[in-house]
């Protein structure tokens, strides 16, 4: 029995396949993660729409529903003149896509961390406050996953003063007091969201560092040990770079 | 079918060409057996003598019949400037346009996440060399205007550091064309690189 859908979506990357045809993988709002053959997809009306981070209405239609299927696409909005215009929305830009690409499951919809999404590619370009909505983007894609960081008081003594460490294996805030001796073993975790301080780019890097920790030793090994995608690092790398100068 | 093997070989080889398939394969291979003597012999002496000659430059990654290519070769062309391009064809283009008149570099792909190319897929350490041994002034990044081919352009830029000038091909309203056509993006960017007449 044939299947066919409607929704809207974010698409991810594209191949081309074949001639003329491209290979989408989009992620969409009710159906999760999805492929599909986008045909005339290489053309050269379709495949300038077809850039990582567009917007897009599209409808997908196969004879059975384990099939690849093939979709059609209604562009809603691109985003690659934005994310081209400057260097950390670029690599942004790719960081999300690719996270998404590692760390979703197909066709498992996620309807929130969806909108999430969504709304962090919508403030692309704007860089003054793009990096704290992609850390707390992170905190939101291990939160989905079954990663995610409980930092709502301390793991060892239960208060929610001081919270400046986050233990590296429970993912739990830790208190200076109950860190004790094993404070040098602890992640630190950001002041502006352990003790409610002014948010810094200093804070924020310290937010990479803590969500890579589990991303990299966390979620990459409960999907079969694969890297984490370069573009992640890539954008962690530019964004130190970038307040150091 | 033809009836006969070697045509039907043919044909099946014809038909594997981008922008044929067996019904225009069929109809090529009839007309070149009907202009055996004008156009069939000479394409298969052609074929022939690229087939055992043709090879990547072993600088710029151009496509020649020598190790070295034609334009690394051209002394004349020798005026301290690198167009880097994805694609062979890239460089075809440019050299269609007659405008560029130093030397080339071809990097066979950009990165992409979802093609698995990284740095090592490319021939970037190739052009840091290049950069190393020849004198050159400026590299002119020329990739397509994609999320991969500008990401492709910002890491070139990061290996190349700050001792050199880059520079990349502007985007805009391509000559002829009518804004009514042209995409939010290509608009948006045209206005951004928008110059006093």
């Amino acid at each position: 029995m044939a299947t066919e859908w409607r929704d809207t979506g974010i698409l991810l990357a594209s191949r081309r396949h074949g001639e003329s045809a491209a290979i989408a993988e989009v992620f969409t709002r009710a159906h999760g993660r999805h492929a599909g053959v986008i045909r005339g997809g290489a053309s050269r009306r379709i495949a300038p729409i077809l850039q990582p981070g567009a917007q897009l209405d599209v409808t997908w239609r196969a004879r059975l529903d384990d099939h690849v299927g093939a979709f059609t696409v209604e562009p809603q909005r691109s985003r690659a003149a934005t994310a081209m215009s400057g260097r950390l929305s670029l690599a942004g830009l790719n960081a999300v896509c690719a996270l998404v690409q590692f760390s979703l499951p197909e066709r498992d919809p996620s309807p929130e961390f969806y909108d999430r999404t969504e709304a962090l590619l919508d403030l692309l370009g704007q860089d003054d406050v793009w990096p704290l909505a992609y850390l707390q983007w992170e905190l939101a894609l291990l939160e989905v996953t079954g990663f995610g960081l409980d930092l709502s008081a301390c793991a060892a003594t239960g208060t929610n003063e001081e919270l400046i460490f986050v233990s590296p294996r429970s993912g739990r805030a830790v208190s200076r007091q109950g860190a004790g001796e094993w404070a040098d073993r602890m992640l630190p975790l950001p002041r502006f969201m352990g003790l409610r301080e002014a948010v810094t780019d200093q804070g924020i890097a310290e937010g990479y560092t803590m969500t890579g920790h589990f991303l990299n030793n966390r979620l990459a090994p409960a999907l079969g040990n694969r890297p984490l995608p370069e573009a992640r690092a890539r954008f962690v790398t530019l964004f130190d770079r970038m307040r150091r100068d | 079918m033809s009836s006969n093997r070697d045509i039907d070989t043919l044909i099946d080889l014809m038909a594997r060409l981008p922008g044929l398939g067996p019904r225009s394969a069929r109809r090529a291979v009839l007309h070149l057996i009907r202009k055996r003597g004008l156009l069939l012999s000479p394409l298969a002496d052609s074929i022939a003598r690229v087939a055992a000659t043709a090879r990547e430059c072993v600088n710029c990654g151009n496509v020649g019949t020598a190790d070295v290519c034609d334009i690394c070769t051209d002394e004349t062309r020798a005026n301290g400037e690198i167009c880097v391009v994805e694609d062979v064809a890239d460089l075809w283009a440019m050299e269609r346009a007659g405008v560029f008149k130093g030397r080339y570099h071809v990097l066979g792909g950009t990165l992409s996440a979802m093609d698995a190319i990284g740095p090592e897929e490319l021939r970037i350490p190739r052009l840091l060399d290049r950069i190393g041994e020849e004198t050159v002034g400026e590299v002119i990044l020329a990739l397509n205007a994609t999320i991969d081919g500008m990401t492709t352009a910002h890491y070139i830029a990061d290996q190349l550091g700050d001792g050199i000038r880059l520079t990349s091909l502007a985007q805009g309203v391509p000559i002829g064309g009518e804004l009514d056509y042209l995409d939010d993006g290509t608009i948006s960017a045209a206005l951004k690189a928008r110059r006093v007449l």
